[in-house]
Parts: structure tokens; C-alpha cells; sequence
């Protein structure tokens, strides 16, 4: 028989949102390729061409599909292509709202520096998802 | 059915892109229709994602030197869609790992802030920089991990005389339940510093081959800070879950992400994931660790000679 689990309070809340998140996002991952492969919404880049393009570095294959980067996919999730990264960008955020859930715990048991380590970390994570950072071409 | 379902794709529009584009990029191309290649990357993910398992090493270390060396997908996308199935994987271990204690909060919690900031800097250089030296480099670290898996020693229980004053500080120990032996272990780490810096350089590879770090995190936190063995590989596992979504949001943001790579390949690594485990609950097979280096170790060698040129 296991014995009593041993995980803090923060640890616990932690593993629930990420294993409801993780559920949600794995789901809506599957509803949403689904829908991409029925043809229901039309791409922005036509699957017949993909071939075309996944062989170019991302840079030429931004600039030849017109696709900006940035969170400007909001503006297209009309199209099948796009729809698609509604579960992505879910999937990328679940460990943001894990660390939100556990810094009131964590002031609250006075745990201050982890408390602020979990603030730091969700601006670090939040910094990455905004979109301002830019990579140059190649 | 699943072919049927690709052939009859409707509502496709053509026509809407450089017409240019369409010669140069068909040399880096395939002849053979589009749908091949997605229903082939679920099958071989779906091989990796057992063999992973049973080999010990993560999804993402073998997708990115196999995919990006045999596929005709650029390495951009296939380091976005390596740190994707990476970041999936972990966050389905996480859970149980956190439930169960063995995946520690108070270890992750410093080491991730170091690796996930890191991370964002490897993914902006490994965008930035031109793609034969990213291969060139993404190859000797398949070496290098394969050098790594081959001499690297594990210790159950490292000896911990005394914590160091930072992981003292920070508090940084832990009991978890020894089942094989019915037994509590009590943990703590040290040369805390040193291994905080360490994960400068693994958030950094993290985010600039997208190959997930767990060949790189287990050793550091198991040999050089401490841990215990499997404290260490679960840690590492829920570490990814951080690492990675830094690294991925930058990828997503540069618009590395191509559905039709991420989609296949997250749902074929997890199930493989599935089966592996079913297989690896009975029976050790010993002799895939070997296989699995040596997969590592031919698409390493392909990848650092495709990066120099030698074989294209």
C-alpha cells in the first residue's frame, strides 16, 4: 500500500490545474486538427502546397504565405491552418496559470522568496508569450 | 479511412503565393503527396515515443535529430515541433509526478526561473543564427548526449553530507516514498550554485535545438546537486514542462509552428508513450538503451554532416 503522499499544498494545486489543463488542451488539440482535416474551414495555406513551403527556413516561409508574426494568428482563426494554435497557445499557457494559482499560496504561508521566485517566473513566461521578442532572419 | 479522409480534402484554394517561391522551394521538397509525410511522422513518432520509453531518454532528443535529418521539414520547424511534443509529454507526466512527490516544487521552482529566461535567449539565437551552424552544433550535442548516456554514472542515493547554505536557505529538501523498498528517503542537495549556473547552459541548448533537456538535467541534478536518482529523472520531466513553454512561445511567436508537423507528432509520441509503458511494465529490455544510442549516434553523425555539408 502507498503511503501518504508527501507534496506540499502549492505542489498539489499545482498538479490539479496542470492535469485539468494539460486534459482540456490535449482535447481541444485533437477537435481542432480534426477540423483542419476536414476541409470545414479553408487554410490560409493550402495543404496541396505545404510541401512548398515546409522545407524554407520560417523567415522565407513567413514572408512568401504573408503570415505575420506575433499573436496576429488571433485575426485567423477563421482558417483551418490557424485554428490549430488556439490548443497550442492553451498548451504554452497551462504552466502560466499553474504558477498564478500558486503565488497567493505561497504568500500566504509566508514562503516570500518563493513567492516572488513564482512571480518572476510568470513574467519571464509572459515576456516569452507576448511577442515582442523578435528573432533576426537567417 | 485516415487516407481517405486526406485524399478527399475540400476547400482547397491555389494560386495565392509567389509562383517563384514555388521552383526554389520544390528542390527542398517532396514529390510524393502532401499527406504522406504527416501520416508518416504519426507512425514514426509513434515508434519513438515507444522506444523512449523503454530507452529512458525524452520524445523530443530523438523527434529533432531523426525528424530534422530524414524528413524534408526545415530544422525551424522541427525544433518548434521537437520542443512542443517535449512540452506536451511533460505536461502529462507532471501531474502524477507532483502528486506523487516525486517531482519536487522547491527544487524546480529556482532552477526553471534560470532555465525557462535561458531558454527564450537558445530559441532566439537558434532562429537567428543561419541553419547549417545550428545543425552543425545540434549534431555534436547528439554526440556529445551520446558520449553523455554512454560514461554518465547514476547514483540512487547520493551522498549529501551536508546541504549547502542556498538550498538551506531556500529549503530545498525533501521525503519521498522509496516503494521497491518500502523505505522514506529524506533529501537534501548542495553545490547549489554550481548547479543553478549549469542550467544557464541547458536552458539555452533547451531553446536552441528544441530537443527537451532531460540527458542534461538528470545528470546535474543527480550528480552534481544531489537529488536522488529518481527524484532527479521526475524533476527534470516537470522541468520540461517549464523550459519548454518559454522556448515554444518563442517559437510560436516567430512562426516556427507548423500544425501539421506539431499535431501528428505530439498525438504519435503520446500514444507510443502509452504503449511503451504497458510494454516497459513487463519486461527491462536492456538492449533498447543500445539501440537508442545508436539511433542517437547515426542521426548525430547525420546531422553534423549534413550541417558541414558532407551529406545532404
Amino acid at each position: 500500500m502507498e503511503k501518504k503522499l508527501k507534496a506540499t499544498e502549492e505542489q498539489l494545486a499545482y498538479a490539479k490545474i496542470l492535469d485539468t489543463g494539460m486534459k482540456i488542451g490535449l482535447l481541444v488539440l485533437i477537435i481542432t486538427f480534426v477540423i483542419y482535416m476536414s476541409g470545414i474551414l479553408q487554410p490560409h495555406v493550402p495543404v496541396n502546397d505545404l510541401p512548398e513551403y515546409w522545407g524554407l527556413s520560417v523567415h522565407k516561409y513567413l514572408e512568401h504565405t504573408g503570415i505575420n508574426p506575433g499573436w496576429s494568428w488571433l485575426g485567423m482563426l477563421g482558417k483551418g491552418d490557424f485554428l490549430n494554435f488556439i490548443s497550442i497557445a492553451f498548451l504554452a499557457s497551462v504552466t502560466i496559470i499553474c504558477y498564478i494559482a500558486i503565488i497567493p499560496i505561497l504568500f500566504r504561508k509566508k514562503d516570500t522568496v518563493y513567492g516572488l521566485l513564482a512571480i518572476l517566473e510568470v513574467l519571464v513566461l509572459m515576456l516569452a508569450a507576448s511577442g515582442i521578442l523578435k528573432a533576426g532572419g537567417h | 479511412m485516415a487516407v481517405n479522409l486526406f485524399l478527399d480534402f475540400p476547400g482547397i484554394a491555389y494560386g495565392a503565393y509567389d509562383e517563384g517561391l514555388m521552383a526554389e522551394s520544390a528542390e527542398k521538397g517532396s514529390s510524393a503527396p502532401w499527406w504522406i509525410w504527416p501520416l508518416v511522422l504519426f507512425v514514426v513518432t509513434f515508434f519513438l515515443g515507444i522506444v523512449a520509453v523503454l530507452g529512458g531518454v525524452g520524445g523530443g532528443v530523438l523527434f529533432v535529430p531523426i525528424i530534422g535529418g530524414f524528413f524534408p521539414f526545415h530544422l525551424d520547424f522541427v525544433r518548434g515541433a521537437g520542443l512542443l511534443v517535449a512540452l506536451s509529454g511533460a505536461l502529462a507526466a507532471g501531474p502524477g509526478l507532483l502528486k506523487k512527490g516525486m517531482a519536487d516544487l522547491r527544487l524546480s521552482l529556482p532552477v526553471a526561473l534560470i532555465a525557462s529566461a535561458c531558454a527564450i535567449v537558445g530559441a532566439m539565437l537558434g532562429l537567428a543564427l543561419p541553419t547549417k551552424v545550428i545543425q552543425t552544433a545540434l549534431g555534436a550535442t547528439i554526440l556529445g548526449i551520446v558520449a553523455i548516456m554512454l560514461i554518465a554514472k547514476k547514483s540512487e542515493y547520493p551522498e549529501v553530507k551536508q546541504a549547502d547554505a542556498l538550498s538551506t536557505a531556500l529549503r530545498i529538501n525533501g521525503i519521498y516514498y522509496e516503494i521497491s523498498t518500502g523505505q522514506e528517503v529524506n533529501w537534501k542537495i548542495h553545490r547549489t550554485k554550481q548547479g543553478l549556473a549549469t542550467f544557464v547552459i541547458i536552458g539555452i541548448m533547451a531553446g536552441m535545438f528544441g530537443l527537451g533537456a532531460g540527458w542534461a538535467n538528470v545528470p546535474v541534478l543527480n550528480l552534481l546537486m544531489g537529488a536522488p536518482l529518481k527524484v532527479s529523472v521526475a524533476t527534470s520531466k516537470f522541468l520540461l514542462s517549464i523550459t519548454d513553454t518559454s522556448a515554444a512561445w518563442i517559437y510560436v511567436n516567430n512562426g516556427a509552428v507548423l500544425p501539421m508537423m506539431v499535431v501528428p507528432s505530439i498525438i504519435g509520441i503520446m500514444l507510443g508513450s502509452i504503449v511503451g509503458v504497458r510494454i516497459l511494465a513487463k519486461t527491462k529490455p536492456a538492449a533498447v538503451r543500445y539501440i537508442v544510442i545508436i539511433m542517437l549516434l547515426f542521426a548525430g553523425a547525420r546531422a553534423l554532416l549534413k550541417g558541414l555539408e558532407i551529406w545532404n
